[in-house]
C-alpha cells in the first residue's frame, strides 16, 4: 500500500472559545479529486488555512508526503509542494496575465536569477496560458479581468508551480452559469494530472464534477464517500434541507 | 465575460504586455532622460558655481529620491528615515576628510572638545578605502540587520514608517550627544583637500557636480534595470500583495528586506558626495525634518516612477530655495499644502500627470 498524499489526524483548531474544527481526520490519497462540503461554519477554509500554514492547529497532525506541515511558513509550504487559490481572488492586478504567470512559475529559480529580465515565455506558462484559455489576453493588465478569468489566472497561477496538491477555496462562487461550467471543465482537465481538493458549496456543480464527497460539519468530518452515497446519508440531508428551510443560503449560492 | 478568450497558436508568442501597459510611462522616461541627460551636461557651462553647487546638492538628494522610490514606491516600504542612511554614508566620509585634514593630529573639533587621543572608532576611516566602503557597507547592514528583524515578524505599513523615523530621531540624539567623537550640533565641517584637490575651489565643485550627477545616472539605470527585471516585478506584487506572494512560495521579507538594503545604500552614496559638494555633515541635516521632506518631493514627483522620485527631489530643491530666499515663512506651509493636493488629485505626482498627457496623446493620433 503506497502512502496517501495528504494525512490529517486528530486535528484541532480553536479560535478562543471557539471550536473550528473538532478532531479531524482526513486522508486523500494520489490522483484524487476530492470535494470538500458542508454549511457555513463546518470548518472548510479553515482546514485549508492550517494545510498551509495560514492558521497553526491547537492539537493534531498534517503530514504531506512524510513531511510534517504544522508550524512551518506558508511560503516553505508551497516549496513542498501545496498551492491553494482563494476565495475572493488575488491576482497582481498591476501586472498582466502573463506575468503573473511567469512570476508563479519562477518560485524555485534562485533569487539572483531573478534580477535578469524576463525573455520571452516559458514552456509551462504558455501551456497554461493554453489551458486557461487566457492566451489572448496574456499581455492585459490582470486588474481588466473579469471575476471569472481571474479564478483562471489563479488557477493558472497554480498549475505553473507544479504543486503536487491543489487545494481550490470555492472556485465556482460568484460564478456565471457559463463562467462555472468553463471553471469545471478546468478542473477535471487539471484533476487529470493533479491531486485537487476543492471546497464547494454549490450543489449542482458537485453533482456534476465531483467523484469522492468528504462532508463537514461543526468542525468534525460527518461522513464520506461518492456522490450518491453522500446525498443519500440522511444526515446529510438534514443539515442541508435543514438550512434550506431557513434560508437556503447554501443553495442559493 | 463568459467565453475565454481566443487562444493564441502554440509556438506564436503571444503579446508582450509590458510594453503595451508602460508606454505611456515609458516615453515619459525617454523624454525625461533626453531632457536629463542635456540639462545636466549643459548645467557647468550655464551655471555660475553658486547655482552649480545648488544644483549639484539637489542631484544629491535625487540620489535618496532614488532610493526612496524603489523601497516605496516600488516595495510599498514607506521609510521616514532614510536620513539615517544618508548619514551614515556621510559621516563615513566626513571622518575620512577630517582625518585627511587634521595630517595625523586630531581633528580641530576633537581639540575643542577636549579630547587627547583619537578615538578607536576613527582610527580606521583615515584609509579612504575602509572609508569609502563603509558609505555603502554600514546602511547596507544597518538595514538588513533591521529589514531581517523587522519584515520576518510582519511589520508594516504605518509601523514600519514610524519605526525608521524613531530611528533617525533616535541617531540625531547619539550624535549631537557625543560632542567630542561627532562634532556634536556642528557636525563635521571645515573640509579643505578632497582626494588632492581643493574643496573650495571652482573646478573641484565642477568635477564635483560632474560626479554626483555620474553616479545618479549610474544608480538610475541599475535602479530601472531592477524595477524591469523579474525581482522587481515580485517586488510589485509584494507591494499589491504580500499575503498572496506567500503562497507563490517566495518570503516577501527577503524581497522587501533586499530592497530596503539596496535604498539604504544608494542613501549612503548620496550621504558621502554631499559632504565634499556643501561642505559639512550634521545632524540636522539627516533627522526626521529632511527624511520626510524627502518623502514628500518623491511624492511630488510621483512615487512610482523612479525618474519622477529623481524630477520630485530637483523641483522641490529647487523651490525651497526661490521660496525660502523670496517668501522664508511661506515655504514650509507650501510644501504641505503641495503634499496634500498631490495625494489628493494626483497621487501618481508629476510622473502620472505627464504620463497622462502622452497617453492622451496617443489615443488622439
Amino acid at each position: 500500500m503506497t502512502e496517501p498524499l495528504l494525512e490529517i489526524r486528530a486535528l484541532e483548531v480553536a479560535f478562543g472559545g471557539f471550536r473550528a474544527l473538532d478532531g479531524v481526520d482526513l486522508t486523500v490519497g494520489r490522483g484524487e479529486l476530492r470535494f470538500l462540503i458542508g454549511p457555513n461554519g463546518a470548518g472548510k477554509t479553515t482546514l485549508i488555512d492550517v494545510i498551509t500554514g495560514l492558521t497553526r492547529p491547537t492539537e493534531g497532525s498534517v503530514r504531506f508526503e512524510g513531511h510534517d506541515l504544522a508550524g512551518r511558513r506558508e511560503h516553505e509550504i508551497v516549496r513542498l509542494g501545496v498551492g491553494r487559490t482563494f476565495q475572493t481572488s488575488v491576482v497582481f492586478e498591476e501586472l498582466t496575465v502573463l506575468e503573473n504567470l511567469d512570476l508563479a512559475a519562477s518560485f524555485r529559480r534562485p533569487l539572483w536569477s531573478l534580477l535578469r529580465r524576463r525573455r520571452g515565455v516559458s514552456e509551462e506558462v504558455a501551456a497554461a496560458l493554453e489551458t486557461t484559455g487566457l492566451a489572448g489576453l496574456a499581455g492585459s493588465r490582470a486588474g481588466v479581468l473579469s471575476h471569472g478569468q481571474r479564478q483562471w489566472l489563479e488557477i493558472g497561477m497554480l498549475i505553473v508551480q507544479r504543486p503536487r496538491l491543489l487545494l481550490l477555496d470555492e472556485p465556482v462562487a460568484g460564478m456565471s452559469s457559463g463562467e462555472r461550467e468553463r471553471t469545471g471543465e478546468l478542473l477535471t482537465e487539471v484533476a487529470r494530472d493533479h491531486t485537487v481538493v476543492v471546497v464547494e458549496h454549490d450543489m449542482e456543480f458537485l453533482r456534476r464534477y465531483a467523484s469522492q464527497v468528504t462532508v463537514l460539519h461543526e468542525g468534525r468530518v460527518l461522513t464520506e464517500g461518492s456522490v450518491e452515497q453522500v446525498r443519500a446519508d440522511p444526515r446529510v440531508q438534514e443539515i442541508y434541507l435543514g438550512r434550506a428551510r431557513e434560508g437556503a443560503e447554501d443553495a442559493v449560492r | 465575460m463568459t467565453a475565454p478568450a481566443m487562444p493564441v497558436r502554440p509556438g506564436e508568442a503571444p503579446p508582450d504586455g509590458t510594453v503595451r501597459r508602460w508606454r505611456g510611462p515609458a516615453a515619459f522616461a525617454a523624454v525625461f532622460s533626453a531632457v536629463a541627460v542635456l540639462a545636466l551636461v549643459a548645467a557647468p557651462l550655464l551655471l555660475e558655481p553658486f547655482r552649480l553647487g545648488l544644483l549639484a546638492k539637489y542631484l544629491c538628494y535625487a540620489i535618496v529620491a532614488l532610493g526612496i522610490g524603489l523601497a516605496w514606491g516600488q516595495g510599498g516600504m514607506l521609510t521616514l528615515g532614510q536620513g539615517v542612511f544618508f548619514g551614515l554614508g556621510g559621516y563615513a566620509m566626513g571622518m575620512y576628510l577630517k582625518l585627511n585634514d587634521a595630517g595625523g593630529d586630531l581633528p580641530d573639533f576633537m581639540v575643542w572638545s577636549g579630547v587627547e587621543k583619537l578615538p578607536a572608532l576613527w582610527k580606521p576611516f583615515g584609509n579612504p578605502v575602509f572609508a569609502l566602503a563603509m558609505v555603502v557597507v554600514l546602511p547596507v547592514a544597518v538595514a538588513l540587520l533591521l529589514g531581517t528583524l523587522v519584515f520576518r515578524q510582519r511589520v508594516r505599513g504605518a509601523y514600519f514608517a514610524i519605526l525608521t523615523q524613531a530611528l533617525a530621531a533616535a541617531l540625531v540624539i547619539l550624535l549631537v550627544g557625543q560632542q567630542g567623537l561627532t562634532g556634536g550640533t556642528n557636525g563635521l565641517t571645515n573640509f579643505f583637500d578632497f582626494f588632492g584637490h581643493d574643496v573650495a575651489a571652482d573646478e573641484t565643485q565642477r568635477g564635483l557636480y560632474l560626479l554626483v550627477a555620474a553616479v545618479l545616472g549610474a544608480l538610475y539605470l541599475g535602479a530601472r534595470q531592477l524595477v524591469r527585471s523579474r525581482f522587481g516585478r515580485l517586488l510589485l506584487a509584494v507591494r499589491d500583495g504580500e499575503d498572496r506572494v506567500r503562497f507563490l512560495g517566495y518570503d516577501p521579507a527577503t524581497v522587501k528586506t533586499l530592497t530596503f538594503a539596496v535604498s539604504a545604500g544608494m542613501t549612503g552614496i548620496a550621504g558621502a558626495l554631499f559632504v565634499p559638494v556643501v561642505g559639512i555633515i550634521s545632524p540636522a541635516l539627516l533627522g526626521v525634518v529632511p527624511s520626510l521632506e524627502l518623502v514628500v518631493a518623491v511624492a511630488v514627483g510621483g512615487r512610482f516612477a523612479l525618474a519622477g522620485a529623481v524630477l520630485g527631489a530637483v523641483v522641490m530643491g529647487y523651490a525651497r530655495t526661490y521660496f525660502s530666499e523670496e517668501l522664508p515663512d511661506a515655504w514650509l506651509y507650501l510644501q504641505g499644502a503641495l503634499f496634500v493636493l498631490v495625494m489628493t488629485l494626483a497621487p501618481r505626482g508629476i510622473a502620472g500627470l505627464a504620463a497622462n498627457l502622452v497617453r492622451r496623446r496617443e489615443a488622439r493620433t
